[in-house]
């Protein structure tokens, strides 16, 4: 066997080969990062006395989650919740029902080419622009109101529905459709019987979570003044009222628990 | 699925039966009703009276967004630099956080099923579910406004989600790989950095590359609430109705997203 | 040296894996365990070094009885048994060398191994392994480069470099084409040879463990019902061991093997 080489090899230090093997590439990327670390916290500002103040309002925050004031603003609390959900309702129906024709006219295999381009253009727009933007600019033109909001969560719900939906159609099993359109259907028979069953399963399942991330959303967009319990909250914060925020924000989490539950057992279901 | 026999003997197929489709109906009813009763709701909060004038009011604002007023772009070279500081700091922080957690969290790891696993489940929803401007909001409050409160606002905020799928990652890992290193006799600390670490090491890359994107995003409207970066600038502008500018701010931040997407899809192609 | 008494399992399904096993090995000697699937042979073997902690009897390595160990001293003993597993179970994403080092875990403290900062005789005796084996030009691949029989012979390695005094070896070739087999159940029983080890090692393959080990155990139903000489298993102890079968055939293959691997 290879003795020689065994013999140079006894008695030398072994070390593990780098993730990165050319040399330079590796000094540059661990200097640059190294180098650009230092900068970025350099560049960071921080008063520590502020935030060594602030640890005791941080502590009080914390400890306003052991009692939490659903009491005193019950009815701002209330009726902020309220909107938050109605506008989550309202948009995640709107939004699906409207990614619906989207997804299927930005799936490249079913569409033709311009309603391939259109559909893709709004979803890009959609994805590009947060939900907090377009809340802004929508306020700004709706004036302020749920109606924003509304309007907000559905344009994002499109967005991030109809890509999925698209890329799902996309990718389906293509024998399955074409095995139907070989029976000689009409167009609606084949997205009805050749299409549908495929995604409906992924649609509600994808529906579920958008629900739930509408939810979260609405909570901040009352920040900008387009509904929802956000404005409540930003007020409680603004007069550090944190026994009032923290019993808003348990409300979200618990929502939000409650639909991720909802939608556990719903896509369980379908599937 | 159910076959039903018609009066003249012929059987005829039907996907449901008939206490099915009673079912069926009734749930569309009552969904058509909540969303009736959701809409009216929107629509009583709102002044149609501006809704109808919206085409109008958009149209002003276009055309006093255009053209973007492109010298502006000079005040905002240091509000870019940090909120790509707030997204890549952010990250960081909340990975240092996020690891422990997860391993907390994962049913295979956990040090304790019944005392420490809830616990470290609870962070990872409660951080979840709370909006990072919600987190700039209360940072605000505690901390005072700045770049700082952007950065921890964010690092919190992620710690959830990345806790969340790296510990589903670790749930996944080859038991047979993690029990080999420990017949070595090797102590708890080693079997997890020889037979665990290894195995999730491309899941936390991938993670990490994922988050920061998603963080990019997030960044540059924390501004908005007082928390740094470009979303300062975006809420300054727009107090002063000042559209032409708001419209570059909007043009650097696609481009920023842009960009942040683009890195990121990279990366992740070169891990995996 | 290995002394199994009243060796006991009984999973929390309910199922008795092992029922009251006793079983000496002395210093040196290869032991084949045979049996059919579910018979206890994995259990036993993972009862030894609890991998699977045993719900009764004892098990003695030397002087020191392993069920009744704490968890440290229990690390400290599992040093002196080295295990093969059947689907290799390297650590994928490791080198070789690596892997093999990991064989010194618990040797090394935990700074010098997070270092990779492995003794220098250490990594001699890795270097002198993977010779032994001949993978010494794979050394930095990493492991999940390797074919099948490539990554046992690294698993052996990695057992090795323990130092141990018994090995544990589950299944080493049931996922390896007949010839590996061969060519890794004879480098296992050589090595033994030439370090004087102690060796259990669970196979299905009759033929195989007939052809290498000076030792058989038959496990049935958590029980041992056969204990001697390779040439001993007659079909009637194989009937016994599994069931009613035509043994014959398999006995002569194992007979014109031996035939053709002694003029070879
Ligand atoms: N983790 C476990 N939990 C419950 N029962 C188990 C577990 N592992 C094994 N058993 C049971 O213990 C018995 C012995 O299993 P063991 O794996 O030791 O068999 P084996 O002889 O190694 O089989 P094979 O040849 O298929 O590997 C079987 O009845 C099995 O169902
Ligand atoms: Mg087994």
């Amino acid at each position: 066997m290879s003795s020689s080489e065994l013999d140079t090899l006894i008695g030398t230090r072994w070390k593990k080969p780098p993730f990165i093997r050319r040399v330079w590439l590796r000094s540059a990327l661990v200097l640059g990062g190294f180098l650009y670390l230092v900068l970025a916290i350099a560049s960071v500002e921080v008063n520590w006395s502020r935030v060594y103040e602030g640890l005791e309002r941080g502590a009080a925050f914390v400890a306003a989650f052991t009692t939490p004031d659903f009491t005193t603003r019950a009815a701002d609390i209330r009726e902020g919740m309220l909107e938050s959900i109605v506008m989550t309702v309202a948009a995640s129906v709107v939004g699906i029902l409207i990614s619906i024709p989207i997804g299927l006219g930005a799936a490249r295999n079913l569409a033709p080419l311009p309603v391939y381009l259109v559909c893709r253009g709004i979803i890009a727009v959609s994805r590009a622009l947060q939900e907090i933007i377009v809340a802004i600019l929508l306020v700004a033109i709706f004036g302020f109101g749920p109606l924003a909001g509304f309007l907000t969560l559905s344009f994002a719900t499109i967005g991030f529905l109809s890509k999925l939906l698209a890329e799902d159609i996309e990718s389906m099993d293509r024998a399955q459709a074409e095995a139907v359109r070989a029976t000689g259907a009409r167009w609606t028979q084949w997205i009805n019987y050749g299409v549908q069953p495929q995604f409906m399963p992924r649609l509600i399942g994808l529906s579920m979570y958008r629900l739930d991330i509408n939810f979260r959303e609405s909570a901040i967009l009352g920040l900008v003044g387009a509904g929802g319990i956000g404005a409540t909250l930003n007020t409680a914060f603004d007069r550090y009222e944190f026994d009032t925020a923290a019993a808003i924000l348990i409300l979200i989490i618990v929502i939000v628990m409650a639909l991720e539950y909802l939608s556990g057992i719903v896509r369980s279901r379908v599937q | 699925m159910a076959t039903r026999t018609l009066p003249d003997g012929t059987r005829t197929w039907r996907r449901f039966t008939p206490s099915q489709s009673v079912v069926r109906w009734m749930g569309w009813l009552i969904g058509v009703a909540v969303f009736v009763w959701c809409w009216n709701r929107i629509s009583e909060s709102t002044t149609w009276f501006f809704v109808w004038d919206a085409p109008r009011i958009a149209g002003d604002i276009i055309s006093r967004a255009t053209p973007p007023k492109w010298p502006y772009v000079n005040e905002l070279w240091w509000p870019i630099w940090d909120t790509l500081n707030i997204a890549t700091l952010g990250t960081l922080g909340s990975l240092v956080m996020a690891v422990p957690v997860a391993f907390l969290a994962a049913r295979n790891t956990t040090p304790s099923r019944f005392l420490v696993r809830p616990v470290a489940l609870l962070i990872i929803v409660s951080t979840r579910s709370i909006n990072s401007l919600i987190w700039a909001l209360l940072l605000i409050a505690i901390i005072g406004p700045g770049v700082f409160a952007g950065i921890v606002a964010i690092a919190i905020r992620s710690v959830g989600f990345c806790a969340k799928l790296l510990y589903e990652a670790i749930e996944e890992i080859e038991q047979t790989q993690v029990e080999a290193i420990a017949a070595t006799g090797a102590s708890r600390w080693q079997v997890m950095l020889y037979g665990i670490v290894p195995q999730i090491m491309p899941a936390l890359a991938g993670i990490a590359v994922f988050r920061w994107d998603i963080n990019i995003r997030e960044s540059t409207v924390l501004g908005l609430v007082g928390a740094g970066g470009i979303g300062l600038q975006l809420s300054a502008s727009l107090n002063v109705l000042a559209w032409a500018q708001v419209a570059v701010i909007l043009l650097i931040i696609l481009a920023a997203v842009g960009l942040g997407e683009w890195v990121s899809a990279k990366v992740r192609g070169a891990i995996i | 040296m290995l002394r199994l008494e009243k060796l006991t399992k009984t999973y929390k399904t309910g199922d008795q894996a092992l029922k009251q096993v006793d079983l000496e090995v002395p210093q040196g000697q290869v032991l084949a365990l045979i049996g059919p699937s579910g018979a206890g042979k994995s259990t036993l073997i993972r009862c030894i070094n609890r991998l699977v902690e045993p719900t009764g009897g004892a098990a003695w390595l030397g002087g020191v009885n392993l069920t009744a160990l704490g968890q440290r001293a229990l690390r400290r003993e599992r040093r002196r048994m080295g295990m093969i597993f059947q689907e290799y179970a390297l650590v994928e994403r490791l080198t070789v060398m690596e892997n093999v080092l990991s064989g010194r875990l618990g040797y090394v403290g935990f700074w010098r191994s997070f270092l990779r900062r492995f003794p220098q005789s250490d990594v001699d005796e890795a270097y002198r392994l993977l010779d032994r084996v001949g993978l010494l030009h794979m050394a930095d691949k990493r492991a999940d480069e390797l074919s099948g029989g490539q990554r046992q012979r690294v698993g052996i390695c990695r057992a090795l470099i323990q130092n141990p005094a018994l090995l544990l070896v589950d299944e080493p070739t049931a996922s390896l084409d007949p010839k590996t087999s061969r060519q890794i159940m004879r480098l296992i029983v050589e090595l033994c040879r030439e370090r004087d080890l102690a060796a259990i090692i669970n196979i299905h393959d009759v033929a195989l463990a007939q052809m290498f080990v000076m030792r058989v155990i038959g496990l049935e139903l958590g029980r041992i019902v056969f204990d001697g000489a390779p040439d001993a298993l007659t079909p009637d102890v194989l009937t016994q061991i599994y069931g009613e079968e035509d043994w014959e055939a398999t006995i002569q293959t194992v007979e014109e093997e031996e035939e053709e691997a002694g003029t070879a």
